[in-house]
């Protein structure tokens, strides 16, 4: 009986334990909880940061102004490592124990379809900045996005180049690893080739490579007319500059992953004359933008990217809801979210069509000079 | 052996009535570390048996839980859910037994097909000596990793969706009990024995006819069969599977449980597999005061403190029976 | 043919970085039989004591080759008494512990870096300075070698002659071989072994250092969790060329190298990362020590 014993001990161990942990904490009525769970540390933690400080400065500002009818909102900040395990247990501590009205997150599609089955379980709402898989939001009617999905910016990506740069044969080079990067690579090469074009080459990389050399020549050989590549700032400022080395003179294309500051400080000049789809410009003369943009510079110390851009939307188009409701309960929230309509946002005007997809335009921008200039706005 | 048999039952009924006790008078988010810590004591059990019991060295371990989660994830969702929506689906005992049923063969396939890459890697590899099979392990863990990213039909890089949330409390403890107590037969039997012989010295045990490689592939085989099925229960408990939970790191998580609660030791690959898993979350509230996040950092730092001061491990190479007297055995009559 | 040349190219010198990081992990397994997983982050912590480096004595603005070396001296330095206090701390209490428990603290060490670089540095990639002028030094048709290319090879060869040097001709040098061939003898032959380990760490970690310099050079984007898959390839290419030998390391690396740029140009970059574990499996089936390795036959 040795083993049962054993494990009838440990058995009863645990529940002891767990017993234990589980006081109730007092409910503060002036205070209205928002969960938000991302990725502040593991190997996507600058992605994970910027999100986390763009949904910052919206609710410290709108505290600071006074809250929502004196209730203040706080948010609790859970980190899940880039995990999708770890996000699953984050949304399930920020709704059973921290009792959270609303959820902010994930970055990535990868670790929101982790999370947004147990928020809607729960029926808790959840605004994603920036998972662009289209599989996110068809989770639930509690789950809503306020960026534009693959196909779309694959779309408009393959359309101007196309239309714009009148290309017919391109190469496509993807992060193999990143679930952005692949879906973006697939819808790009879905309408490019229904626009009569072809791709030539598909190569990928690993996100945390640093030489690109060997796909940039094998590029090189098949004298395309542009290089699509969909990832993440973090690498492609290394692309672009091995791609000059190689002499590679076609201009680049790529999506929202490419905005950051970081990007033209890595890449230098060698990704003049390339274009990426974004939300925003941040040449834009938009008050709001510059307030964004200003506001951010003050409190950070650098210019914000765009997932910092897309972070302070998220929670601004939340912050709406909130005032838009009663009593700020979860399935109020719900019904103010979806009946968000034309909210002006930095990213763009939001409305949140039957699929709750934020519907906004996306604007093609152009790198010259270490600047991104504004090239053309494509409605959805 | 009667007995064995019934202790085992007497415990799938207290699991059983646990399965519908534990959820309803436990916070939901407490239930979901009970249950990471559930399959986190599988993963850790089953690679005692290699790296503990039988003193080989492997860091792919997490790459057998990938091929276990996926291959039984694809069998639930392209075979077996077409399956149950041709019955209809009311929510009688016999539906649900059914259901049950078919969940659990779809995790013994997984197992099995984890088993088969256990069989696969361990036949030629294990001739390699110490780090070597270490470093074949973890290659091997890689490329099954990369093959993933690359299939498309269970997702690739965005990961596999859709999979049925059929894992409950009962059917994880129940694996998570049965592997372990596949560890204490082991132990007592004479492979076992073999396998411990193995790790003492290898040359001994080959000069007293102890066929090595043989024993080595059978306890690899074992050990994956285990981690296989622990990832099928995480497959069907998150309900979504993506290749990022299975790198190198998840690998020595495995390592770090089984070292950290002594080589060898069962009990202390239990105890340091809820350790692993309940710090992390223990120290989730220090963040409000730290403002960073300094928990990751802590992490490491606990983890080197308690190997400076304790190498060998919390239980070294003791069970718990030895350190508590009284949970030994009786001399049976 | 253009294309090829250019791969070539490309693989050598991508090979040669991988050499001087191999080198790092075959010496301290040649000494301690320890992988050290710590050796990627010392790696990684060289590019940012350079990156501040570089900032602090303004060298980041106005290339400079005298700039440059101060630097790459200066990382050296830091990395190499990095990699000592590693050693003291928390590799020698352990070294008569079973060897898992040593890796099990060496994946702590790692862990600890790589976290706390994330916490110190910021998660964010950061630009690495450009300490020299990048210059196009010829160009055959679409055939191009950069200066880079070429001092990159060049440092890495030279450290690797002159750590022959210390290794076959000089009174350390033979120790460490003693010490590797068995601690208990060595120390009864009056060779100090905390001594020759300590120095073993050191030199590694400043190779290693050498190698993040060189990589902060050529590819300017410097991160905390750069050490990560980059040791670990290293690492491969280590044991590809026999675990414990410096020649070994530097074959292996090349081998990585360009068979990493060989598969991209004519096979599949999808399976770039697992054909480099593949080839690595495959070369320990056939040799199980790898190549350059030497079997040792178990005393009974």
């Amino acid at each position: 009986m040795k083993h049962f014993k054993f494990i009838s001990y440990t058995f009863l161990a645990f529940i002891f334990l767990f017993s234990f942990t589980q006081c109730s904490k007092k409910e503060d009525k002036n205070i209205i909880k928002i969960g938000e769970y991302g990725s502040l540390t593991g190997s996507e933690a600058t992605f994970g940061t910027s999100t986390h400080n763009g949904i910052m400065l919206a609710i410290d500002a709108f505290n600071n102004q006074g809250g929502l009818n004196g209730k203040k909102l706080k948010v609790i900040t859970v980190d899940d490592q880039g995990k999708p395990e770890e996000a699953a247990s984050a949304v399930t501590k920020l709704i059973t124990s921290d009792k959270v009205v609303a959820l902010l997150g994930e970055v990535a599609s990868s670790r929101s379809l982790a999370g947004a089955p147990i928020a809607q379980r729960y029926k808790i709402p959840m605004v994603t900045p920036s998972s662009t898989n289209p599989k996110v939001t068809q989770v639930g009617d509690y789950i809503f996005r306020t960026c534009f999905i693959d196909p779309f910016q694959g779309q408009v990506m393959a359309n101007f180049a196309t239309r714009t740069l009148k290309a017919k044969k391109v190469a496509v080079l993807r992060d193999v690893k990143s679930d952005y990067s692949v879906g973006l690579a697939e819808f790009f090469t879905k309408t490019f080739e229904g626009n009569g074009g072809k791709v030539v080459a598909d190569l990928s990389y690993t996100a945390g490579d640093i030489d690109f050399k060997a796909q940039l020549t094998a590029i090189r050989s098949k004298n395309v007319d542009a290089i699509f590549v969909p990832g993440y700032y973090t690498e492609v400022g290394l692309i672009a500059r091995q791609a000059k080395e190689l002499s590679i003179k076609v201009p680049l294309l790529g999506g929202d992953g490419w905005d950051s500051e970081r990007l033209t400080e890595i890449a230098g000049t060698a990704l003049d004359n390339s274009f990426f789809s974004n939300h925003y410009t941040a040449e834009s003369q938009d008050p709001r933008v510059l307030d964004f943009v200003e506001k951010y510079k003050k409190v950070y110390g650098s210019v914000p990217d765009g997932l910092a851009a897309m972070g302070y939307d998220a929670a601004l188009v939340l912050i709406d809801a909130l005032k838009r409701t009663p009593n700020q309960t979860p399935q109020e929230i719900r019904v103010a979210l979806a009946e968000t309509k034309n909210f002006q946002a930095v990213t763009g005007i939001i409305s949140f069509n039957d699929n709750r997809d934020a519907e906004k335009a996306a604007v093609v921008l152009e790198v010259k000079n270490k600047q991104f200039k504004f090239v053309e706005t494509v409605n959805p | 052996m009667k007995k064995q048999i019934l202790t085992f039952l007497i415990i799938s009924i207290l699991l059983f009535l646990g399965n519908f006790i534990v959820p309803a008078m436990m916070n939901p988010y407490l239930f979901m570390i009970l249950i990471y810590c559930g399959i986190n004591i599988i993963m850790g059990v089953s690679l005692n048996i290699i790296n503990g019991i039988t003193g080989q060295f492997s860091i792919g371990h997490a790459g057998f839980m990938a091929v276990g989660g996926y291959v039984s994830a694809a069998i639930s969702f392209y075979v077996l859910m077409p399956l149950l929506s041709l019955f209809p689906s009311d929510n009688t005992i016999l539906s649900l037994f059914f259901q049950n049923a078919l969940f659990v063969a779809s995790l013994l396939l997984g197992g099995l097909g984890a088993a088969l890459f256990g069989y696969l890697v361990g036949l030629p590899s294990l001739h390699l000596r110490g780090d070597y099979l270490g470093i074949v392990t973890l290659g091997f863990g890689e490329i099954i990793r990369v093959i993933i990213l690359n299939l498309d039909f269970i997702g690739g890089a965005r990961g596999f969706t859709g999979i049925p949330a059929w894992s409950n409390f009962f059917w994880i403890y129940f694996f998570a009990v049965a592997v372990v107590m596949v560890s204490f037969r082991l132990l007592g039997s004479s492979h076992g024995r073999a396998l411990l012989s193995i790790r003492e010295d290898e040359i001994a045990a080959e000069s007293i006819g102890i066929p090595i490689t043989r024993y080595k592939v059978k306890a690899f085989v074992l050990s994956s069969f285990f981690a296989g099925i622990a990832g099928g229960l995480f497959a069907h408990f998150i309900g979504y599977l993506n290749p990022s939970s299975f790198t190198f790191i998840k690998s020595f998580e495995a390592i770090i449980i089984v070292v950290l609660g002594g080589m060898g030791s069962i009990s202390g690959a239990i105890v340091a597999a809820v350790i692993t898993t309940i710090l992390p979350e223990a120290l989730r509230p220090l963040q409000e005061f730290t403002r960073t996040d300094f928990r990751m950092v802590i992490y490491p730092l606990l983890l080197l403190t308690l190997m400076l001061t304790r190498p060998q491990g919390l239980f070294g190479n003791k069970e718990l029976s030895d350190v508590l007297p009284f949970l030994k055995r009786k001399k049976s009559p | 043919m253009e294309e090829f040349v250019q791969h070539l190219i490309n693989g050598i010198s991508l090979g040669s970085i991988y050499g001087l990081v191999a080198i790092g992990y075959t010496m301290v397994y040649g000494i301690l039989k320890l992988i050290n997983f710590a050796h990627g982050d010392v790696y990684m912590m060289s590019t940012f004591f350079g990156f501040y480096f570089a900032r602090w004595l303004g060298f980041a603005y106005t290339p400079s080759v005298i700039g440059a070396l101060i630097i790459l001296f200066l990382a050296m330095a830091a990395c190499a008494l990095l990699g000592f206090t590693i050693e003291r701390f928390a590799y020698r209490p352990l070294r008569k512990m079973p060897r898992l428990n040593l890796l099990i603290t060496a994946i702590g060490v790692s862990l600890l870096l790589e976290n706390g670089g994330q916490i110190l540095f910021g998660a964010d990639p950061k630009f690495f300075p450009e300490l020299i002028q990048r210059a196009e030094l010829f160009r055959i048709g679409d055939i191009s070698i950069s200066n880079f290319q070429v001092i990159i090879i060049v440092v890495s060869l030279s450290f690797m002659a002159l750590l022959q040097y210390i290794i076959f001709h000089t009174k350390t040098g033979k120790a460490m071989q003693a010490v590797s061939f068995h601690h208990e003898n060595a120390s009864l032959m009056g060779i100090d072994i905390d001594r020759i380990i300590s120095f073993t760490f050191v030199l590694g970690s400043a190779l290693a250092a050498a190698a993040g310099i060189l990589v902060g050079l050529a590819y300017p984007r410097i991160d905390p969790l750069m050490g990560v898959l980059f040791g670990l390839k290293a690492f491969v290419a280590a044991v590809l060329g026999g675990i414990g030998s410096v020649p070994g390391a530097i074959v292996g690396a090349l081998i990585m190298g360009l068979s990493e740029e060989m598969v991209v140009g004519y096979f599949s970059s999808t399976y770039r990362d697992a054909l480099a574990f593949f080839l690595l499996i495959v070369i320990l089936l056939v040799k199980p020590t790898g190549l350059f390795g030497k079997s040792t036959s178990e005393k009974v």
